[in-house]
């Protein structure tokens, strides 16, 4: 299958080898005749001056402050905080209902992610069988779905589950021939929020996964598929024993990448609470982290530390995954 | 430190190869599809296509109801039953979402256009610029600590820059930037780079330096090679990426909703506003507004999609 792909490099070579170190004095490299050991930290210059300000300084900055009793007085005055040690990591998750948020994102996400790639993987397997007509079809759909921004269907699923004039209670009293939904609130019992935020997140994330999977049906051998059919294996197992291993590399990707981006919805839960839900039973961790509100600088900036941990942990298979390809230039 | 969740895109490198496949998926036949509509009888054809079409509805429905409501006149809208046509057609919610403040002594929609457009421009600019720079070093030459750079951009992109929004603000306030949009515009610009970094490396490794070296042994000068062969051949690379970047900062909610008040609100927290103000009286005019912003975002995905989709594919396959 990598015959597909471009290796724009002029020598063979096998994967997972690393090609000669260039010796020290033309650090310049193989291609380079100047030696200019200067030039690429010159590019690299204003990446570095950027991120090492706006995100590794920030981020040291916090690991600092969530050992401190800062306060916005303490900005205000221009006083020094005190150093408290683990104080506040221990009150954060003794004595709020921290602990209740972090299992709540955590239960979302893992809902959602399965939900997606479920689904994602389900569409991409149909579009594979359909006709060309019908496939542009779905791809349109998917690209909609896709593209609308989050705070817009947000605003959009919001009015169609409204409480007086939404379209799922009209639909629901038409289709039972009551009037039992009329001026059913969907949003204020946390159980149908959370379902309600599920479909919109799920509606707007299975066109990514969806496509990513077809593109990566397109890269399992047609032989391989022929072969298994004529010595008999059903679909299921064709699906189960080459497809899935083909589309290991794929299905990791997706995970992970999914994983990661359902632990940091902001937008949909802040503008949904907005529309009608209770925000102390509806909070996952950035919202949550957002209604804290500024004031107790330490306590945040703690919990701010713990999600920057959490999520780094699940980002290192990612980085792992990428730089793998990365079999150096 | 994507700041957006919600419009998602690959974050593993770009080969060009993969990136055309994808992009002309759409076009493209489906091996597997067709000795399965082969093996499957006109029965099975027939559910596929009904599933095909649930598919469909489900995608299309919440945005053409948005567009429905946002032609509908508010009386109508808040009817017991829902019309599916906008039958009594009318621009009057465009003209209420266009004009009117979000709420007293906040922007109105022109204004919040204005500020949305600066700071995305600028962030396209400005990170295609820095990231181009660095990509070109990261793919084109051998140097000690061309991985540990690596490293850092991969470690660096995935720092959730959420879970940082206090120390940030903290930070903008101390650079007396607060509810100006350069504040917002350096804050974009770093959640952004990372990703185009990375993605462009992807498309400067997919044109070989052999053409670079051919047109230098034709007697072109280094820069002359690289502006009149390499650089092209990127161009659109470069459109890709820096869409992506613009609909990334467009999008943006959150980092807006708390750097930015009154008057210098971008598109999101303009739409927050005016959602919570105008709600009870006018439904139509927040559809309205809500299809304003989606619309530059739907035009420029078309045109982009299918590349990043192929520069995820193609890093999880080479593995």
């Amino acid at each position: 299958m990598s015959a597909t792909l471009t290796e724009p490099d002029a020598a063979p070579r096998t994967p997972n080898t690393k090609p000669p170190r260039p010796p020290k004095g033309s650090a310049a490299g193989p291609r380079k005749k100047k030696p200019l050991p200067w030039a690429p930290w010159l590019l690299l210059g204003p990446s570095i001056a950027l991120l090492g300000v706006m995100v590794v300084y920030p981020t040291i900055v916090m690991f600092v402050n969530s050992f401190t009793n800062l306060e916005i007085k303490n900005k205000m005055l221009g006083t020094a905080p005190d150093f408290v040690g683990f104080d506040n990591y221990i009150e954060v998750f003794t004595e709020s209902d921290f602990p209740a948020v972090l299992a709540r994102s955590l239960g979302l996400m893992v809902v959602l992610t399965v939900l997606i790639t479920a689904i994602g993987m389900v569409v991409a397997l149909l579009m594979t069988k359909l006709s060309k007509g019908w496939r542009l079809a779905v791809s349109i759909g998917l690209m909609l779905a896709w593209a609308m921004p989050p705070l817009s269907a947000t605003v959009v699923f919001g009015w169609i589950f409204d409480t007086d004039y939404g379209l799922v209670n009209w639909a629901l009293n038409t289709i039972t021939g009551t009037q039992d939904f009329r001026g059913h609130s969907w949003l204020i019992d946390p159980w149908s929020f959370m379902m309600v935020l599920v479909i919109i997140v799920v509606w707007q994330s299975v066109p990514f996964a969806a496509v990513t999977f077809y593109a990566g049906l397109g890269q399992v051998p047609d032989e391989v598929l022929e072969a298994s059919s004529l010595d008999g294996a059903g679909p299921w197992q064709r699906f189960r024993l080459i497809v899935l291993p083909y589309m290991r590399g794929v299905l990791t990707a997706v995970l992970v990448l999914e994983t990661i981006w359902n632990l940091r919805i902001f937008t949909q839960v802040y503008a949904l609470q907005q529309q009608g839900g209770l925000a102390s039973e509806t909070n996952i961790l950035p919202t949550y982290l957002f209604r804290q509100g500024l004031g107790e600088f330490g306590v945040t900036a703690a919990i701010g530390v713990f999600m920057v941990i959490l999520l780094m942990a699940i980002s290192y298979f990612n980085v792992r995954s990428s730089l793998k390809d990365e079999a150096e230039l | 430190m994507t700041v957006s969740p919600g419009i998602q895109v690959a974050e593993t490198p770009a080969s060009t190869t993969t990136s055309t496949r994808a992009a002309s998926m759409i076009g493209d036949g489906g091996r597997l599809g067709r000795r399965a509509g082969r093996a499957k009888g006109r029965a099975g054809r027939f559910g596929l296509n009904v599933f095909a079409f649930i598919v469909i509805v489900c995608s299309i429905f919440p945005v053409y109801w948005m567009v429905n409501m946002s032609f509908t006149p508010p009386n109508q809208i808040i009817s017991r039953n829902p019309s599916f046509l906008p039958f009594d057609f009318t621009w009057k919610n465009y003209v209420t979402a266009w004009t009117r403040e979000a709420a007293p002594g906040q922007t109105d929609f022109p204004h919040a256009l204005v500020s949305s457009l600066t700071v995305g421009l600028a962030v396209v600019v400005v990170g295609a610029i820095i990231a181009f720079l660095a990509s070109i070093a990261i793919a084109r030459f051998a140097f000690r600590g061309r991985y540990v750079f690596i490293v850092s951009v991969l470690v660096v992109q995935m720092v959730p820059g959420e879970a940082m929004m206090f120390t940030i603000y903290n930070m903008i306030d101390d650079w007396r930037l607060m509810n100006t949009l350069i504040g917002l515009f350096i804050v974009h610009l770093a959640s952004v780079v990372p990703f185009t970094i990375w993605t462009l490396r992807g498309f400067v490794r997919g044109v070989p330096a052999e053409l670079e070296e051919a047109a230098q042994i034709d007697g072109c000068s280094k820069a002359q090679a690289f502006w009149k062969v390499t650089f092209p051949l990127l161009a659109p690379g470069l459109v890709a990426t820096g869409i992506f970047a613009f609909i990334q900062s467009w999008n943006e909610f959150l980092m807006a909703l708390l750097l930015l008040k009154g008057y210098n609100l971008t598109l999101p927290p303009w739409l927050n506003s005016f959602q919570s103000a105008t709600e009870a009286t006018n439904w139509g005019a927040v559809m309205a507004g809500s299809t304003l912003i989606a619309l530059p975002v739907v035009i420029f995905f078309l045109f982009v999609q299918g590349r990043m989709v192929g520069g995820l594919v193609s890093g999880a396959v080479k593995g």
